[in-house]
């Protein structure tokens, strides 16, 4: 079922020839989902190299939803505990809290500056950031990330 | 259309405060009703937490959904990466019961249920569609006569099927409302093309990602623009603290990085230290000599 859309793929490159992160690096969207029919890529490094820009998905001509076959990909890796280090880190901050990248003292003291109190988000109110931390134990998010 | 909760994210409220305090003076000037959306975290990420675990991804964005939910007010969002996830996580949601149900195990543990009553706006379709370019540049005090490199951004646009603001490949809404403040918008090659920040690039991959920055900054320069005018704080941060990450090579490009909510409210007669100017990485001196100027003439 999964592979039906992407099975229709006729290689024609449009994708690639779209990768703002292809340009640059070793990205190459045509082989990438060429090869994930074929085998198990969860230890490529270019998976983490796209920018999610929706152009590929975009401009396909056969409409297949590559930037979001590429997130589907991506999470099989991290579910085989292929998580680079500044991911994790990131996905730590989240679990402590709740925020992707919280505040700091520095900050802290701008926004004084600038006439803003602390903001009105998770970091304001504890109760909040235990809502958090209980739906990603829920979720089983917590062990997902664990070294 | 139901009020507005302003939803704040992590950036902006935690790195670029002054986006916030702008976009606070000008959604009052123009007697938009918001209020704060309490409560709220992360939205979460699109690049990282999305590509790890879709369910958690939808649970941690569902939350933030239901807190707008429960004062009966739309979300409004002023970054491409908080408009991608909850716009997303809302429609899936909304569309599918099986998702939804599985979401909702999760947040009857908080004591919350996702009803799917609220939609999730972004500050530029915003200002766009409710209020519109021409009744826009009416109630602009201090035109800004200045040569403005936009960049939309990915998600602002992208997946087009979902975003509903039409093509991606020549966009002109957000051109419109730059030169309802009074500017040009000039045209320059990559307009289009990714800042280089999303997908959990910058954070694994900074000098991959700066290659695409580059490529950005060299097409804006050569247009010979004044700023650079965006519609998200990671786009915002990729650009302005980019470019003191690239002075490390020796590239040096000088362009200040402006929100759109900061570039209204200086087309709104504030202050470039009201809305924040100052606390960019790259401050040009000449550029708020210049805004200055503008503001004392107008």
């Amino acid at each position: 079922m999964k592979k039906s859309e992407i099975l229709t793929c006729f290689q024609c490159g449009t994708c690639t020839g779209s990768c703002p992160s292809g340009r640059y690096t070793s990205l190459n969207v045509r082989r990438i989902i060429k090869d994930s029919i074929q085998k198990d890529i969860s230890d490529e490094l270019e998976l983490w190299m796209c920018t999610t820009c929706y152009n590929c998905q975009e401009r396909c001509p056969r409409g297949i939803k590559i930037t979001d076959e590429i997130l589907k990909l991506r999470s099989v890796a991290v579910k085989k505990g292929k998580v680079l280090p500044a991911h994790r880190a990131v996905c730590r901050y989240l679990i402590e809290t709740g925020h992707a990248i919280p505040i700091d003292d520095l900050h802290i003291s701008i926004r004084e500056q600038i006439g803003l109190e602390a903001p009105e988000t998770v970091h304001k109110y504890p109760g909040a950031l235990k809502e958090v931390k209980a739906l990603l134990k829920s979720t089983g998010f917590d062990e997902l990330i664990k070294e | 259309m139901k009020e507005l909760s302003l939803f704040l994210g992590c950036l902006i409220p935690n790195r670029y405060p002054g986006i916030e305090k702008a976009t606070k003076l000008v959604l009052d000037k123009l007697e938009v009703k918001w209020s704060e959306l309490k409560e709220a975290s992360c939205c979460p990420a699109p690049g990282v937490f999305r590509s790890f675990d879709k369910i958690t991804w939808l649970a941690l964005a569902s939350r933030n959904l239901v807190l707008a939910e429960e004062k009966n007010t739309d979300l409004l969002t002023l970054c491409n990466g908080c408009f991608s996830s909850l716009l997303d996580a809302n429609n899936i949601l909304k569309n599918d019961a099986g998702l939804r149900n599985e979401v909702n195990a999760h947040l009857k543990k908080i004591n919350k249920e996702f009803m799917g009553t609220i939609d999730v706006r972004h500050i530029i379709e915003f200002l766009y569609r409710d209020i519109g370019p021409e009744k826009l540049g009416n109630s602009i005090e201090k035109p800004l006569p200045l040569k403005v490199a936009v960049h939309y951004g990915c998600h602002l646009l992208k997946p087009t099927k979902d975003r509903k603001l039409g093509g991606a490949e020549c966009p002109v809404f957000f051109d419109e409302l730059v030169e309802a403040a009074g500017a040009t918008s000039v045209p320059y090659e990559g307009k289009t093309s990714c800042c280089g920040a999303g997908g959990g690039v910058r954070s694994a991959m900074l000098e991959t990602s700066l290659k695409m920055t580059e490529y950005k900054l060299e097409r804006m320069k050569k247009a010979g623009v004044d700023c650079i005018v965006n519609a998200c704080p990671f786009c915002h941060l990729q650009y302005d603290g980019g470019q003191v990450e690239l002075a490390k090579t020796g590239k040096k490009y000088d362009l200040p990085v402006v929100h759109y909510s900061q570039f209204l409210g200086l087309a709104l007669g504030y202050t470039p230290e009201e809305v924040g100017l100052h606390l960019n990485a790259i401050v040009s001196a000449e550029f708020e000599e210049k805004i200055a100027l503008i503001q004392k003439k107008g």
